[in-house]
């Protein structure tokens, strides 16, 4: 395993390639991989890209690394697809996209499939980010899903999340909806060459106005692209830059990783717990017992649920 | 949970027909495995690099311009390059029987032609 660390700090792609399989598996030697790697992550500048299916996400990361690359830095791409519930296979296509960077060595691009996981990306997704952090890389992009409403995890897990969209989805009681509006630093109306354009800049612009503001507040900046054409693209990079300004002033950026450790943490805590409680249902036969009980209304799941609890002592 | 088979599917030369491609692209999503598309007029250069990139088990090129007996093994050793000559490759596409002995005997695993169904494709993934 030592080997393996040292190998994805000093940069060897098949071993990056490696270590994200092996935190995707959720191995044990997962976990002591990620341990050896995380005093050497927080360097890379982690950017979320997410917006509805077919909205051009894939497009417009492609013209983010080139964008990147003539500033030397170097990018990886973690762009996840959905896996079938019904097969568990999957197709992951994002990469068509961007096959152009294949032979850049200053980039990396990985496809995962969400693997039943349901927030717009795939369980392992951070993980392999901490993984390329520690690589070495200077920029490294999440691409979700393509989403609805509600996928909002993306926001979680980056510094700086871009919400790409698209004219003509719907009114402007739509734009007002809660959920995936909310967590824009950035929008980016895309496929701007296209009727309504100006309709979905208004309606947008309507809905920032409302929103509550102090002189802290960042408002995010409305960006049309034409990722295609490689237009407006420059300009969002300089609207993520201006955001990363944002965050680097009066130590944002540090609350906000600090408030994804808090995260971080509860999540390792409830999956762990998770999988404890799961166990101990399935296979302790005092439990089976109670569950029985619990059918003849000799018990109730709150009492056999506390008595399992008192097990923890917490 | 297991390391699941990730397999790269790869056009490689510069026909334009990608309908078999994605035929057996859906096929192996069906059959539970994690399928990277590439799309069109991939250099064999850049699909060694995306298959090391994937962490893939296998590479599936298709060729249907007749490049295949220059394309598919220069594939084979780039990855022998990438010091990943584990990443096993096979072929399909329009490939003349006369060819097959000279491509395996270059390294490629198996080769499917006109007619193959998708299970056997499967089959072969899942038993190799």
């Amino acid at each position: 395993m030592n080997d393996l660390t040292d190998k994805i700090i000093a940069g060897d792609i098949r071993a990056i390639a490696r270590g994200i399989s092996l935190a995707e598996s959720g191995q044990p030697e997962a976990v002591e991989l990620l341990k050896d790697l995380y005093p050497h992550t927080g360097r890379a500048y982690l950017i979320g890209i997410t917006g509805p299916p077919g909205g051009g996400k894939s497009t417009l990361v492609d013209k983010l690394i080139k964008i990147y690359r003539e500033q030397k830095k170097k990018v990886g791409v973690l762009a996840v697809d959905p896996t079938s519930p019904f097969s568990g296979g999957a197709i992951l296509g994002d990469r068509v996209r961007m096959q152009k960077h294949a032979t850049d060595e200053g980039v990396y691009i990985r496809s995962m499939g969400s693997r039943g996981h349901l927030g717009g990306l795939a369980l392992a997704t951070s993980d392999a980010a901490k993984i390329l952090d520690a690589a070495g890389y200077d920029i490294v992009i999440f691409e979700t899903v393509g989403i609805g409403q509600s996928e909002v995890e993306v926001a979680g897990r980056v510094d700086t999340t871009v919400l790409v969209t698209v004219p003509g989805l719907g009114d402007d009681v739509q734009v007002l909806k809660a959920g995936t509006m909310e967590i824009a630093d950035i929008f980016a109306i895309n496929k701007a060459d296209r009727e309504g354009t100006e309709r979905c800049v208004i309606e947008l612009e309507q809905l920032l106005s409302v929103k509550e503001m102090d002189e802290n507040t960042f408002l995010p900046p409305i960006i049309q692209t034409i990722a295609k054409d490689n237009q407006g693209t420059a300009e969002l990079t300089g609207a993520i830059e201006k955001h990363r300004d944002y965050l680097n002033s009066g130590g944002r950026l540090a609350e906000k990783r600090k408030k994804r450790i808090q995260d971080e943490v509860h999540t390792i805590i409830t999956n762990q717990l998770d999988k404890w409680a799961a166990l101990r249902l399935t296979h302790d036969m005092e439990t089976r017992e109670n569950l029985d009980d619990i059918y003849s209304k000799k018990t109730d799941p709150y009492t056999v649920a506390g008595d399992i609890i008192k097990e923890l002592q917490i | 949970m297991p390391n699941k088979i990730r397999i790269l599917i790869a056009k490689p030369g510069l026909d334009g027909h990608d309908r078999g491609a994605k035929y057996i692209a859906r096929a192996l999503r069906d059959a539970g495995f994690e399928v990277i598309y590439t799309g069109l007029r991939q250099t064999p250069e850049a699909i060694a690099a995306a298959a090391v990139q994937e962490d893939v088990q296998w590479v599936g090129l298709s060729c249907l311009s007749g490049a295949h007996n220059s394309l598919f093994p220069r594939v084979v050793q780039l990855l022998k390059e990438k010091n990943a000559p584990d990443i096993k490759v096979f072929g399909g596409g329009v490939i003349p029987a006369d060819d097959i002995p000279g491509l395996k005997a270059a390294g490629i695993k198996e080769i499917f032609t006109p007619g193959t169904s998708s299970q056997q494709v499967v089959d072969y993934i899942n038993q190799n």
